[in-house]
C-alpha cells in the first residue's frame, strides 16, 4: 500500500477541531481560575505592606510573614481556634466512629430513625443552631465560653463524623472479618487486626474533615463563645477596622499546610500500593 | 502445627444437619461422613444448599437442627476460631493491608507458633510464589492470590480445609491448571478438603467422592465414575454431563435383561442396572456412547430407528449430532472424529444403536429435565 497524501482541511474546520478537542482543557483552565483566584489574591496580599488598612496595594515587604503575630492579638485567637478544633476533633471523631460502627454494623430497634436523624444537623440552618444552643446553655445557666464553644462544635461535627466513617464500613467486604475469624482470631484480634486497621482511613479523613469544620465555623461561634475570639470571630471583627496582613499570612499557611498534608497522604497511599 | 491437628484427627461426620432461614430450608435434614485425608466435591446447582453447608461446617452459619462432629469432637457450637478448620473463600478475601507474608502468616501468629518464618516460607514455595513475600494482595494477578489464599490456610495444617468455589474467578486456562496443582497439593500435604462448586467438570476432575445436592439434599454420593455412568436420578444424569433420558414400559423379562418397549421399539436393560420398582422406567444413554449410522447398516445392541438428523456441530474432537426421533424428542449423539463414521447431514435419517450394558434404568415417576438446564447459570 502506498501511501495517500494527507488532505488538509480548510482552516475553519481545523479550528473547530481543535477547539473541540480542547474543549474539556480550556473548561478546566477556566474552572481552576474561579477557584484559585481568590487563594492567590489572599496569598499576594499577605506581602502587601499594609499599615491599617490591607485593602489596597501599598507596596511589597516581607514583615509580616517574619511576624506573624505582629498584629494585636491575632495570634492568641488562632491558639483558641486550634484548641477547640483540636478538642472538638478528638470528641467528635470517636463518638462519630462509634456510632457510624453501630449503625453500620448491628441490626437495633431505630436504626433507620437514627440514620436519618444523624443527617439533620447538616440540613438545619447554622445561625438557627447557633441561637438555639445559645437559648439552651442559658437556660441551663451555662455562661457563653470556651467550653459551650467546644461542646455546640463536636454536636455539628458529629454528623460529618458518622456519614464519613459509615461509608467506609459499608464498603468493607464482610469476608475479610469473616477470614480472619477462620484463622483463629477471636472477635477483639480480629477487630484490632482487620477491621480497625481498614477502616482506619475513613476515620482520618472524618477527623481532618472535623478539624477543618471546627476550625472555620463563625456562625454558631459566635452565639456561643462570649468574649472569647477565635480566629474567624478575629477577622470579622477587624473587618470594620480593616484587616491586618498577618491575617492573610495566616490564612495561606493554613492554605499551604493542608496542600501539603493531602500531598504527604497521596504519597504514602501511593508508596502502600507500590 | 501439632496444636491444631493433633486433637482432631478423624472424620468429618455431619448428622441430620438443617438450615433455615425463614420459610426457606436451604439444608435439609443432611446427613455425611468425610473419611479423612479424602478430597471430597459438594456439587449442586447455585441455590442447592452446597455453600450454606460448607458455611456451616466453618462455624460462620450455625445450624437450626444438628451436629458436626470431626472424628470425637463436637464442633457444632464452636466460634469459627475454635475450630481446626480453614476456608479458602470464592474471592480469596485476602488482608489487603497486610503484605503476602503477615497474611500467610496470620493464622500462625493467632495460635502462638514459633517458627512462623520458616513455615511461611515453606507453603509459599509449595505454592510456587517464593519470592512474593513483601507485596501486596493488591499487586498479584487472580491466579496468584488464589494461590495465597490457599497458602494462607494449609499454612495451619487444619484438620479440614473448605474450599468455597475458588476457581470461579478464573478463566478456563488457568482454571485447569489450578485444578491440577490443587489436586497435586492435596496429595502432597495430606489434609482433608472439603470442594464446593457447580462445575461438574471441576468436581470430575479433582475429587475422590463427589456429593451432588440438589434443594437442599444430597441426590448421590460416590466417585465421578460411578456418577457419570450410573445415575441414580434424573437430575444428576442431566447435572452431570448430558444425558438422553427416554420413557419406557417394562414390557418383559429375558435372563438377566428387562425388555422395555420405549414408543413402540424393543432395547434391553440389564436388571442390574435399573432403579425402577414398578414396570414405568425412564431409560437413560450418554450421548458418547450411541453410534450413529445411515438406516440400512446392520446395528448390534439395543437400536432405535427412524431417527432425522436435525443439527450437526462440529466441535473438534467430536461431531455433535441432534437427532429428532419419530415420537419428536431430540436425542445428543457425540461421534468421535476419528473417520469410523460418515460426517452426516441435516435432514439424514439414521438410526442409533449401542452396546446393552450402557444403557441405565431410573424410577419412571421424575421429570426427565430435572438438572438439564441448572449447569448453564454462573
Amino acid at each position: 500500500m502506498s501511501q495517500a497524501p494527507i488532505p488538509t482541511l480548510p482552516f475553519g474546520r481545523r479550528v473547530s477541531r481543535w477547539f473541540g478537542r480542547n474543549l474539556i482543557r480550556i473548561y478546566a483552565v477556566f474552572g481552576f481560575t474561579y477557584l484559585f483566584i481568590p487563594v492567590i489574591y489572599t496569598f499576594g496580599f499577605s506581602f502587601n505592606d499594609a499599615g491599617k488598612s490591607n485593602l489596597t496595594w501599598r507596596g511589597f515587604t516581607l514583615n509580616n510573614w517574619k511576624n506573624p503575630c505582629g498584629a494585636p492579638d491575632v495570634c492568641s485567637a488562632l491558639g483558641n481556634s486550634i484548641k477547640i478544633g483540636l478538642l472538638a476533633t478528638v470528641t467528635a471523631t470517636i463518638l462519630g466512629t462509634l456510632i457510624a460502627f453501630a449503625l453500620g454494623r448491628h441490626r437495633f430497634r431505630g436504626r433507620s430513625a437514627t440514620n436519618l436523624l444523624i443527617f439533620l444537623p447538616m440540613a438545619t440552618p447554622e445561625v438557627v443552631l447557633g441561637a438555639s444552643l445559645l437559648a439552651m446553655f442559658l437556660a441551663f445557666r451555662i455562661n457563653p465560653g470556651f467550653w459551650p464553644t467546644v461542646i455546640a462544635h463536636v454536636m455539628f461535627c458529629i454528623s460529618f463524623v458518622v456519614v464519613t466513617v459509615k461509608a467506609r464500613i459499608a464498603s468493607l467486604d464482610p469476608r475479610l472479618e469473616q477470614a480472619a475469624m477462620d484463622l483463629y482470631a477471636n472477635e477483639r484480634e480480629t477487630f484490632r487486626r482487620v477491621t480497625l486497621p481498614l477502616v482506619m482511613p475513613g476515620i482520618a479523613g472524618a477527623a481532618l474533615l472535623a478539624f477543618s469544620l471546627s476550625f472555620d465555623d463563625f456562625i454558631i461561634t459566635n452565639f456561643n463563645s462570649g468574649t472569647l475570639v477565635t480566629f474567624p470571630k478575629f477577622v470579622y471583627v477587624s473587618a470594620a477596622r480593616g484587616i491586618p496582613a498577618q491575617a492573610n499570612v495566616i490564612g495561606s499557611s493554613m492554605f499551604f499546610l493542608a496542600l501539603i498534608i493531602v500531598i504527604a497522604g497521596q504519597l504514602v497511599n501511593r508508596k502502600k500500593v507500590r | 502445627m501439632a496444636d491444631a491437628s493433633s486433637s482432631s484427627h478423624g472424620d468429618l461426620i455431619l448428622t441430620r444437619l438443617t438450615k433455615t432461614f425463614g420459610d426457606f430450608t436451604a439444608v435439609d435434614d443432611l446427613s455425611l461422613t468425610i473419611p479423612q485425608g479424602s478430597f471430597f466435591a459438594l456439587l449442586g446447582p447455585s441455590g442447592c444448599g452446597k455453600t450454606t453447608t460448607l458455611r456451616m461446617i466453618a462455624g460462620l452459619e450455625e445450624p437450626t437442627v444438628g451436629s458436626i462432629f470431626i472424628g470425637e469432637t463436637d464442633i457444632t457450637t464452636k466460634k469459627p476460631y475454635q475450630r481446626p478448620v480453614n476456608t479458602v473463600f470464592q474471592n480469596y478475601a485476602l488482608f489487603p493491608h497486610l503484605s503476602i507474608f503477615e497474611n500467610v502468616a496470620f493464622g500462625l501468629r493467632r495460635r502462638g507458633v514459633k517458627d512462623v518464618k520458616e513455615q511461611v516460607e515453606k507453603v509459599l514455595a509449595l505454592v510456587e510464589l517464593p519470592h512474593f513475600a513483601d507485596r501486596k494482595p493488591t499487586q498479584l494477578s487472580g491466579g496468584q492470590q488464589q494461590r495465597i489464599a490457599l497458602a494462607r490456610a494449609i499454612v495451619n495444617r487444619p484438620a479440614l480445609l473448605l474450599l468455597d468455589e475458588p476457581l470461579g474467578a478464573l478463566d478456563l486456562k488457568l482454571r485447569r491448571q489450578m485444578q491440577i496443582e490443587l489436586k497435586w497439593i492435596q496429595t502432597e500435604v495430606g489434609l482433608t478438603f472439603v470442594h464446593v462448586t457447580h462445575d461438574q467438570e471441576e468436581a470430575m476432575t479433582m475429587a475422590d467422592t463427589i456429593a451432588v445436592m440438589n434443594e437442599g439434599k444430597i441426590e448421590q454420593m460416590g466417585s465421578p465414575a460411578d456418577l457419570y455412568e450410573s445415575p441414580a436420578t434424573a437430575f444428576v444424569a442431566n447435572f452431570l454431563g448430558q444425558s438422553n433420558l427416554i420413557r419406557g414400559v417394562v414390557s418383559s423379562t429375558d435372563g438377566d435383561s428387562n425388555v422395555i418397549t420405549v414408543h413402540g421399539q424393543k432395547i434391553s436393560l440389564l436388571k442390574s442396572r435399573n432403579q425402577s420398582q414398578t414396570t414405568s422406567v425412564v431409560v437413560g444413554i450418554r450421548p458418547e456412547k450411541i453410534r450413529i449410522d445411515l438406516p440400512d447398516v446392520p446395528t448390534t445392541g439395543n437400536a432405535l430407528a427412524g431417527g432425522i438428523v436435525s443439527d450437526v456441530s462440529f466441535v473438534g474432537v467430536s461431531t455433535q449430532y441432534v437427532v429428532e426421533m419419530p415420537w419428536k424428542q431430540d436425542l445428543m449423539v457425540f461421534e468421535q472424529n476419528d473417520g469410523g463414521t460418515p460426517t452426516l447431514r441435516s435432514g439424514d435419517p439414521v438410526s442409533l444403536s449401542w452396546n446393552v450394558p450402557f444403557t441405565f434404568g431410573l424410577d419412571g415417576s421424575q421429570d426427565v429435565n430435572a438438572g438439564a438446564e441448572t449447569d448453564e447459570i454462573e
